[in-house]
This record gives structure tokens, C-alpha cells and sequence, in this order.
């Protein structure tokens, strides 16, 4: 039999159509699809793609699996290392990480490793909504109380591992719904919000608790916590505090933070109003600053909301974009305006304050700097002036002051970031904590990876193997 | 669901709600606000913590009804729930022995003056409150502040309660007087609040204003709340709400408050003749 050499696609919304619409835009392998992706899988004895897999996934057995059409089997496979594989197989940048060392990829694409998640993971979701579901059996109570702070994808996944173990888990969550960035942050179209509901119901059926509008450090801190009885608690409250680039003009009118945007829209559903109270700007001249993924959600919902047209600008070239190369190209075919090379100096507002021009300036790429990226340097005399209605800054987030204010002896690094040690431990016993909170924004993946770890630490933790 | 186990009107759209909310009483202060969501589909709004009752663990807000959220939220009875409520949100007053302490509340402002009133009574500070209101019926709450300052002046602005004016009027008397000042709090309509802050500007007192700017997220996450204090930007929900009064950008603040004026006022309209009020 010959090999494929090109990816099986999957099917999409046509750009023309789901600009419009909130609805997910890829969507979803048929049976016969996924089995002849699988088939392509070359079942490498040295299978690299699990070393470039953050959470190790055992790929080419589910793969296999696939393959063979023994979907309970590949999903118990998946959920070894990753419980959430209906969100990581839609949103993890799998080009760089497990697809990119795919051996496939020397002779054609590489195996669609993502796309074959998201299936099996449909599958299984698809089955749970007919009640086939199987609930894992706990393993003998430890009648032992462990807290944990966020309930974004770090959160999450330590608590249903810990759970697993026979741990007493409760969630505390700051804002009145969970999932942190998977239900604040990536829009509908992308990840769709009735599939992280049915990754959280799951944990409620384990018998995880969950306490909303319980922001820690203010509500309680995190000494209240161990002295009501927790024996240890895992922090993963993410990046979320929003940065500016302090330019004059930018507290005016109609400029967003990318979270304030997103938050209105994804979480408190500004896209319906007024059936919804929260209000939103419908611009149509909308400028998006950066280039990464929150960049491309924030143009992609400002093009949905009814813009006409959406600038993205950008300070350097496409090739630096941080976002997600398929981020990229649906942005582009959506017909977003990508303005490369530019940085805006200053925003001019109208006589109520609300913005109605950017003056940007041109760039170009200069030597590398600390990162490696060829650092962006202002052309003299080029600013121009953009007519916009809106604009949305989407130039990175910090992470959450308020834990590490009201914790005393919790040591926090540079940008504000808790610093751990290999295990996941802070500087208070008895804290862990993991994902964006500890690394800066970063991904999904990771933040769940590092779950996962300060679960089996915070076991280690109290059976006293961890001091 | 967070119970209402008491509710008052207090005056023409002005309405006391006591809410039962043990995760706000533990540690709330003086100074600090909650943010609440009437139901499903709901806007989060901030309102301060006016009192609370740490044994019992509830707290009281104060609010006027201006728009859609609070006009809904008025329409609830005692007895009923609101979908959510989080807090306690800000940081607290600076509140230490200063000395000689005006503290000026104006409308719906007089709420949540009373608990830093008393706080900085029990700290030994010899307090003088000024409260104001457009008119006699809108009076509120002057014993309850009574009983905690040394001295209560009151205005209103057509003159038929208290002295004629605004609270300014009677700033400006008290200043005059020469009797010595420490520190003046001011809550209320920015407007009133950019008002004090310029008396007290040319006279060097030290003046805290507590911002009353949009918030979505109150707890640092996503920036709607900022403003320009001392030429920095600063987040009203978590570096707030309290800022030095003559840092701050009242202009901006005052801008900032209209944005969504058209969108409000649309809901409120849709609101009104879907509900037939
Ligand atoms: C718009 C957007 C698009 C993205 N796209 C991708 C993508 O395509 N692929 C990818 O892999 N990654 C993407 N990311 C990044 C990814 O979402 C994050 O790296 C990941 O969600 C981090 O997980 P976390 O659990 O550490 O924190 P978060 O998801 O941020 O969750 C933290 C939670 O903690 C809560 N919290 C904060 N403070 C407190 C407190 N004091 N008390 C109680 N609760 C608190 C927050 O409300 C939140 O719910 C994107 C991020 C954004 C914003
Ligand atoms: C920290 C903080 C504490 C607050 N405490 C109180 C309180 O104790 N009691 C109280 O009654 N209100 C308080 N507010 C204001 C309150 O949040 C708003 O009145 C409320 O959100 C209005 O919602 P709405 O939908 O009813 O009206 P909207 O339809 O949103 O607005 C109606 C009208 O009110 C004005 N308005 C809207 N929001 C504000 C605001 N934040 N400040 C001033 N005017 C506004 C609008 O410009 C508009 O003219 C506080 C605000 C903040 C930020
Ligand atoms: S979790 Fe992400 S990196 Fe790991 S196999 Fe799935 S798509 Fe690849
Ligand atoms: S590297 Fe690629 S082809 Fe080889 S096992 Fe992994 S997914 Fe299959
Ligand atoms: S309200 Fe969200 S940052 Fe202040």
C-alpha cells in the first residue's frame, strides 16, 4: 500500500459564511476520514511525536486504536495522560510541538495528530450525551481536604486527579463560571463553550466541588485555607492581568484590553445584547494590536460583531507572529487587514473621548535580540493615521497579583510570577502551584501538564515522601 | 443564590438591601464593594459595602436606581436571591489615627461614607461629616452618621432640608473657619467629587476620592476599570477605589463613564416597555 502524503483535511465553514456566525469553523473528521488519517500513522518504534507532546501522550496507540475502529479503547488510552482532549485537539499549537517531530512530516505532512484528538474526543463526548459514561472508580477515600485556587485548565486537571486518588478536592473560583481562559478568553468559534460545561460536568460527577464568586486573597486567603482544614492547596490562577504600551490616548473610549473584549463577549455573552446586559462597542473601522493568538480571537470576534474592516497590526513580519499558523490563515481568509511592520504611537479621541484615529509608525527588523527575534525598529518620519472606531491591545498579560499580595512568604519572581521548584512546591508549605500563573501566559497544554504534576506532588506531599 | 433578607426604601429610587453573603464578611473593610449579577444573563455591577454584620454574615448596599441593572435589581423582593455575588473587592480605606477628618458624601455617596466614618471615629479621629442631597425627600441615613461623627453638616441642594447648596458650599465654610484639617474623604457623583477635590487642592489637604469607574471583572483581570492617576495607569478594582484625590483624571473618569451611555439607555428603554414600567 502507498503512503498519503498529504493530511487528510477536515471540513471547515467557508470564510464567507462563518464570519458571520459564532459557530466552530473546522468541523470535525467523519469515521472514514479519521481511520485513513490513521492509516497514515507510520507506527515509529521511536514514535518522537510523544517526547514532543508536553503531557506524553501515548500517540501512536490511540492512533492506532483509531485505526482499528476501537474507540473505547483509544480514548482510554488518551485519558491516561490528558483528560481534556475535546480542548487540547482543537486548541494546542500541535505544529510545534508533537507534529513538528511527526517522521511523517519528512515525507509529506505530518500526521494529524490534533485532528485525530478532536475526533476520538467527539466520539466520547457524543456517547456521554447518550449517558454512556463511565465514571472512574475512586480509589479509597484519604479523607483529606485539597483546595484548589482557578479553575482554568492547570486547576482542572489537578483537581481531577486528585480526586482520582481519593482526595476531598474543591475549586475555588474567582469569576461566576469555570474554566478560566477556556470560557473567558477563546471564543466560541473556536472551542466551542458547551464542550468545556461537559468537561466540567464531568468533574462534578467525580464529585469535585466547586465554589464561584470566591476570589482567594480576597474572599479568603490562603492561610484561611489551611486553617479550615485543607491539608494542601494548588494556586493556578493564571495570567490575567492585562498590559497596556502607556502611549498617549489610550484610556479613551473604545479601547479594549483584548481580556475586557474577550470577557465581555465569551463570558458575559455582549454578542447577544440586548437580550444579555453587558454591553460591547460594535465598530466598524476595528484596530487589533499584536500579532499572537489573542490577537487573531479578538479580530476574528470584532469581524463577527460587524466590522467592516479589521486592522491587525503588528511590529514585526508574519514569519515572527507567535500565533498558531492555522490561527493565521483563518484570520486571513476571513479577510482580516494584517498591517506588518507597524506600531502605533498614539490614539486621537473625538470630543466625547471615544477614540477615532491611531497614528501608527512603520517599522523594520533590525539585529537579533534576547529571544532570538529580529528586534523592530521605527522607520523615521513614517507615522500615518488610521480612521478607527475601536481598537483592541492584545500585547500580552501578567500574572494575577492578588494571591501573592495576601500571601506572606510566597516568593514571586520578576514579572510577578510564583516561583516552584521541579515538584511544583512554592515557597509556603503545603502550595503548589502551576500553569500561567507560574510560566506567563503560555498554553493549554502546558498549564495542564503542569496539573498534573502538582497532583502527584501534592500526593507525595502527604504520604510524606515530599517534604 | 445570595438571599435578601432585608430591604428598605430609602428615598426616591434609592433602596437598601441586606444580603446574606458569608464569603464577603470574613475579611471586608471599610472601603471595599462587592460586585453582583442580578441573573443569567446580567451585567456584573459594583456596588460598595455600605454595612455588615460579620455574625450574621451579611452585608448592606445602598443603591440608586439609574438604569436597567439596578432598576431590576430593585424590583426584587425581600426574601428573593440574586444569582451571584463576590467580593469583598478593593482594598480597603487607609484608615489611622490623622488627626481632624472631613468626610463628604453626597446622594447615594452618603452609603458607603457611614462604615469609614465609624472606623475612623473608633480610631480616635475627631470626624466631621458633610452630607447632601438634591432634595428633603432624598435625606437618608442622618442619624446613623449622626451617631458617629462629632459634627454633621448637611445641605441640600434646593434648600428644603439643611443648609441651601452643595456639599461644596459647606466645605468651603468649614475651611474658612481656619480650624485645622488632616484629611478629607469625599464619595459620591464624580462630579461632586472633582469639585472637593479642587477646594482642597489650593488648600494642600490631603484629599482620598473613592472612583466609581465601569467594571466587568473587579478583581485586576481585565483592565475596563483603568485610569490615569499621577500620570500612571492605574486599575480602579484592585489599586482602588480609593486613590489620592488630586492625582486623579476626573475628566477622564467623567468620559469614561459615558461610553456606553447610547447602548444603556437603549436597554433601559427596551427594558421599561418589555416589563411595562
Ligand atoms: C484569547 C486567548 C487565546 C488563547 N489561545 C490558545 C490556544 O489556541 N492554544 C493554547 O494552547 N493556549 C491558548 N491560550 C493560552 C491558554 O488559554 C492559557 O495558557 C491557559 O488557559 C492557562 O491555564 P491556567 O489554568 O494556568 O490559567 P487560566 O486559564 O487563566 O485560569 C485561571 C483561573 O483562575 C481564576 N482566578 C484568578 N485569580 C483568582 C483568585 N484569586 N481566586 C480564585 N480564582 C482566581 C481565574 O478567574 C481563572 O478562571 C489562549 C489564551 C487567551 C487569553
Ligand atoms: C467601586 C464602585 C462602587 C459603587 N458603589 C455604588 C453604591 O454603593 N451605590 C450605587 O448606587 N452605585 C454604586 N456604584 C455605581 C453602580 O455600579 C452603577 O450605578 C450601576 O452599575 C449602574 O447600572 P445600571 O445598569 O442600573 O445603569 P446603567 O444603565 O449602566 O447606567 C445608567 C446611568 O448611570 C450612569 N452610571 C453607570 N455606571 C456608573 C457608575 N459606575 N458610576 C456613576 N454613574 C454610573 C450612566 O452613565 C448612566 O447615565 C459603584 C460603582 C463602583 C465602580
Ligand atoms: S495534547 Fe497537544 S501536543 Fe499533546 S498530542 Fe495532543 S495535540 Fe499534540
Ligand atoms: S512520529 Fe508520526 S508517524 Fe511516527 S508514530 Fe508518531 S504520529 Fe505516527
Ligand atoms: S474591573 Fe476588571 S480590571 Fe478592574
Amino acid at each position: 500500500m502507498s503512503i498519503i502524503k498529504e493530511q487528510i483535511p477536515m471540513k471547515e465553514q467557508l470564510p464567507q459564511e462563518r464570519k458571520k456566525n459564532f459557530y466552530e469553523v473546522p468541523l470535525g473528521y467523519t469515521k472514514e476520514e479519521a481511520i485513513l488519517e490513521a492509516t497514515r500513522c507510520l507506527q515509529c518504534p521511536t514514535h518522537p511525536c510523544i517526547d514532543g507532546c508536553p503531557v506524553h501522550i501515548d500517540i501512536p496507540g490511540f492512533i492506532k486504536a483509531i485505526k482499528e475502529d476501537n474507540l473505547s479503547l483509544s480514548i482510554e488510552i488518551m485519558h491516561d495522560t490528558n483528560l481534556l482532549p475535546a480542548i487540547t485537539g482543537r486548541v494546542c499549537p500541535q505544529e510545534e510541538q508533537c507534529q513538528v517531530v511527526c517522521v511523517m512530516g519528512k515525507v509529506g505532512d505530518p500526521v494529524a495528530i490534533g485532528k485525530l484528538e478532536r475526533y476520538i474526543a467527539d466520539w466520547e463526548l457524543e456517547n456521554r450525551s447518550r449517558g454512556n459514561i463511565n465514571i472512574p472508580k475512586k480509589k479509597e477515600s484519604k479523607n483529606k481536604k485539597i483546595a484548589i485556587v482557578g479553575s482554568g485548565p492547570a486547576g482542572l486537571t489537578c483537581a481531577v486527579n486528585l480526586i482520582k486518588m481519593g482526595y476531598e478536592v474543591t475549586i475555588f473560583e474567582g469569576f461566576h463560571e469555570l474554566g478560566g481562559v477556556l470560557t473567558y478568553g477563546i471564543p466560541e468559534f473556536r472551542l466551542p463553550k458547551k464542550i468545556v460545561k461537559e468537561e466540567i460536568e464531568f468533574l462534578n460527577k467525580l464529585g469535585v466541588k466547586f465554589n464561584l464568586d470566591f476570589p482567594i486573597g480576597r474572599s479568603e486567603t490562603i492561610s484561611d485555607l489551611f486553617k479550615d482544614g485543607y491539608s494542601a492547596v494548588f494556586i493556578g490562577t493564571g495570567a490575567g492581568a492585562p498590559q497596556f504600551m502607556h502611549i498617549p490616548g489610550e484610556n479613551l473610549g473604545g479601547i479594549y484590553s483584548a481580556n475586557e473584549y474577550l470577557t465581555r463577549v465569551n463570558l458575559m455573552k455582549a454578542y447577544k445584547f440586548p437580550d444579555y446586559d453587558t454591553p460591547i462597542k460594535v465598530g466598524k473601522r476595528v484596530a487589533v494590536i499584536g500579532g499572537g493568538n489573542v490577537a487573531m480571537d479578538s479580530a476574528r470576534t470584532a469581524l463577527r460583531l460587524g466590522a467592516e474592516h479589521v486592522f491587525l497590526i503588528y511590529r514585526r513580519s508574519r514569519t515572527e507572529m507567535p500565533a498558531r499558523e492555522e490561527e493565521i490563515i483563518h484570520a486571513e481568509e476571513e479577510g482580516i487587514e494584517f498591517m506588518l511592520l507597524t506600531n502605533p504611537i498614539r490614539y486621537i479621541g473625538n470630543e466625547n473621548g471615544l477614540v477615532k484615529q491611531v497614528e501608527c509608525i512603520k517599522m523594520k527588523l533590525g539585529e537579533e535580540d534576547a529571544s532570538g527575534r529580529r528586534r523592530p525598529i521605527p522607520i523615521e518620519s513614517s507615522e500615518f493615521l488610521i480612521d478607527i472606531e475601536q481598537a483592541i491591545v492584545a500585547i500580552g498579560t501578567t500574572p494575577n497579583p492578588i494571591i501573592s499580595k495576601t500571601t506572606q512568604d510566597l516568593k514571586t519572581g520578576r514579572h510577578g510570577e510564583i516561583l516552584v521548584d521541579e515538584n511544583g512546591q512554592t515557597s509556603v508549605k503545603g502550595a503548589f502551584a502551576g500553569g500561567d500563573i507560574v510560566t506567563g501566559a503560555a498554553t493549554v497544554i502546558t498549564a495542564m501538564g503542569a496539573g498534573g504534576l502538582a497532583a502527584s506532588s501534592i500526593n507525595r506531599y502527604l504520604s510524606g515522601e515530599l517534604k | 443564590m445570595f438571599k435578601i433578607t432585608k430591604k428598605q426604601k430609602l428615598g426616591p429610587e434609592m433602596v437598601l438591601m441586606e444580603i446574606n453573603a458569608p464569603q464577603v464578611t470574613k475579611h471586608v473593610q471599610p472601603g471595599q464593594f462587592i460586585i453582583l449579577r442580578v441573573n443569567e444573563k446580567g451585567e456584573r455591577i459594583p456596588l460598595t459595602v455600605a454595612d455588615f454584620d460579620s455574625e450574621k454574615r451579611r452585608v448592606t448596599i445602598v443603591f440608586q436606581k439609574v438604569g436597567k441593572t439596578t432598576y431590576l435589581l430593585g424590583s426584587i423582593p425581600e426574601g428573593g436571591s440574586i444569582l451571584d455575588v463576590t467580593g469583598p473587592l478593593g482594598t480597603p480605606s487607609e484608615i489611622s489615627k490623622f488627626g481632624t477628618v472631613v468626610c463628604v458624601g453626597g446622594g447615594v455617596g452618603v452609603a458607603p461614607i457611614y462604615p469609614i466614618v465609624k472606623k475612623l471615629k473608633s480610631e480616635g479621629n475627631e470626624v466631621i461629616s458633610i452630607i447632601g442631597y438634591r432634595s428633603k425627600n432624598y435625606v437618608f441615613w442622618e442619624e446613623k452618621i449622626k451617631n458617629v461623627s462629632d459634627k454633621l453638616l448637611i445641605a441640600t441642594n434646593d434648600g428644603t432640608y439643611g443648609e441651601k447648596g452643595f456639599v461644596t458650599d459647606i466645605l468651603i465654610k468649614l475651611l474658612e473657619s481656619n480650624i485645622k484639617i488632616d484629611r478629607v474623604i469625599t464619595i459620591g457623583p464624580a462630579i461632586m467629587m472633582k469639585a472637593v477635590s479642587d477646594i482642597t487642592k489650593l488648600k494642600k489637604i490631603k484629599t482620598i476620592a473613592s472612583l466609581n469607574a465601569l467594571m466587568v471583572c473587579g478583581m485586576g483581570m481585565c483592565g475596563t476599570c483603568r485610569l490615569t492617576i499621577g500620570g500612571e495607569t492605574k486599575l480602579s478594582c484592585s489599586d482602588g477605589p480609593e486613590f489620592d484625590a488630586h492625582l486623579v483624571d476626573f475628566n477622564e473618569l467623567m468620559e469614561r463613564l459615558n461610553v456606553y451611555k447610547e447602548e444603556e439607555k437603549y436597554a433601559f428603554e427596551k427594558w421599561k416597555t418589555e416589563a411595562k414600567i
